[in-house]
């Protein structure tokens, strides 16, 4: 894990749930973290560089910004890397994983509305040739609010 | 809490939103005022920046605005889909209280495609090893208890794409 000091490691704790939307945010936090705004701004800029934070931002709801859904392909390994290529090429995809299961890859399809979603999965199901595994969200009982970093024992060996 | 997919809502944004979600999504530029800095370009006041964040937050849109940790850089290298058959009757009440559980960071209901695809409950699992995820799937199947017939973890063995890229510009736009 990178090396991250007090400073740091509040800044994770009490800000990965929301900052301050005011004038000055960093100016807010430094207050309440008795530090100085050009600390944490300097301190934010290095958190984002070495990719502890993957950034400073609004978090979207993609089911709300547009249209999205979970999908999967079953894809035999000898063609998992042509059909991962053409998963990753497909206008609307943003993540794609690896997956340890006969459904191998697991990716986000988005489009501004349902008909385009649906329009594009149809469209890489013919290029694939092969089902796509459709699994839209029905309820979110939880939604990446992150979680408490127990500090002590990311450290422990 | 019920949050469910509501295409309707797309609509609500309008170029100025548009404009605004295009311009955050990738990071706040760190300077002190940064809604400021968002807001020059489009002919817009830190303040107007700040009061149609505000309403694209009421609206469900926006769900924060934060310093987002990247847990595979923090050490939590073992990232577990788990993926649980669960009783239609008892998945409401059982999905809230998987979410309670630490390491938990996301939780979602999905339709089940059988006979491939048996499983209706989500959770995803964050841990340091494969053994701290597969305790906590256990501490959630003991939660489950008769409600569950089956359950999965698959593990993510690679990335192949991640963006931070939210929301589709116009050239993203059909026609």
């Amino acid at each position: 894990m990178a090396r991250l000091d007090s400073l740091d490691r509040q800044l994770i704790d009490l800000y990965q749930r929301g900052l301050p939307v005011c004038e000055r945010p960093f100016a807010a936090m430094a207050e309440r973290l008795d530090a100085s705004e050009d600390q944490v701004i300097s301190r934010l800029e290095r958190l984002q560089a070495s990719g502890v934070l993957s950034r400073v931002g609004a978090v979207f709801d993609h089911a709300r910004a547009g249209a999205s859904l979970l999908a999967a392909v079953a894809a035999p390994e000898e063609a998992r890397d042509a059909v991962a290529e053409a998963i990753n090429r497909a206008p609307g995809v943003n993540h794609n994983y690896l997956r340890e299961h006969d459904f191998n890859l697991w990716f986000v399809m988005t489009a501004p509305d349902e008909a385009v979603l649906e329009a594009r999965l149809d469209a890489l199901e013919a290029e694939l040739e092969r089902e796509i595994l459709r699994l839209p969200m029905l309820e979110g009982f939880h939604i990446d609010l992150g979680f408490p970093i127990p500090w002590h024992e990311l450290e422990a060996p | 809490m019920s949050v469910s997919t509501c295409p309707s809502d797309a609509a609500w944004l309008d170029a100025t939103d548009r404009a605004i979600v295009l311009a955050t999504q990738a990071g706040l530029p760190l300077v002190p005022d940064p809604w400021g800095a968002v807001g020059r370009p489009l002919g817009l006041s830190g303040e107007a920046v700040r009061d149609r964040l505000a309403r694209m937050q009421e609206a469900g849109i926006v769900r924060r605005v934060a310093a987002v940790p990247n847990h595979y850089r923090l050490g939590y290298v073992a990232n577990g889909m788990t993926v649980w058959d669960v009783d239609d009757a008892r998945i409401d009440r059982l999905g809230r209280e998987v979410a309670r559980l630490p390491g938990v960071s996301h939780c979602y209901r999905r339709p089940r495609h059988l006979p491939d695809w048996p499983y209706n409950l989500f959770a995803m699992l964050h841990g340091r090893t494969r053994a701290e995820v597969e305790a906590q799937a256990d501490t959630l199947r003991e939660l489950l208890g008769s409600a569950c017939r089956d359950h999965r973890i698959l593990y993510s063995s690679r990335i192949l794409k991640k963006t931070g890229l939210r929301l589709a510009g116009r050239s993203d736009r059909p026609g």
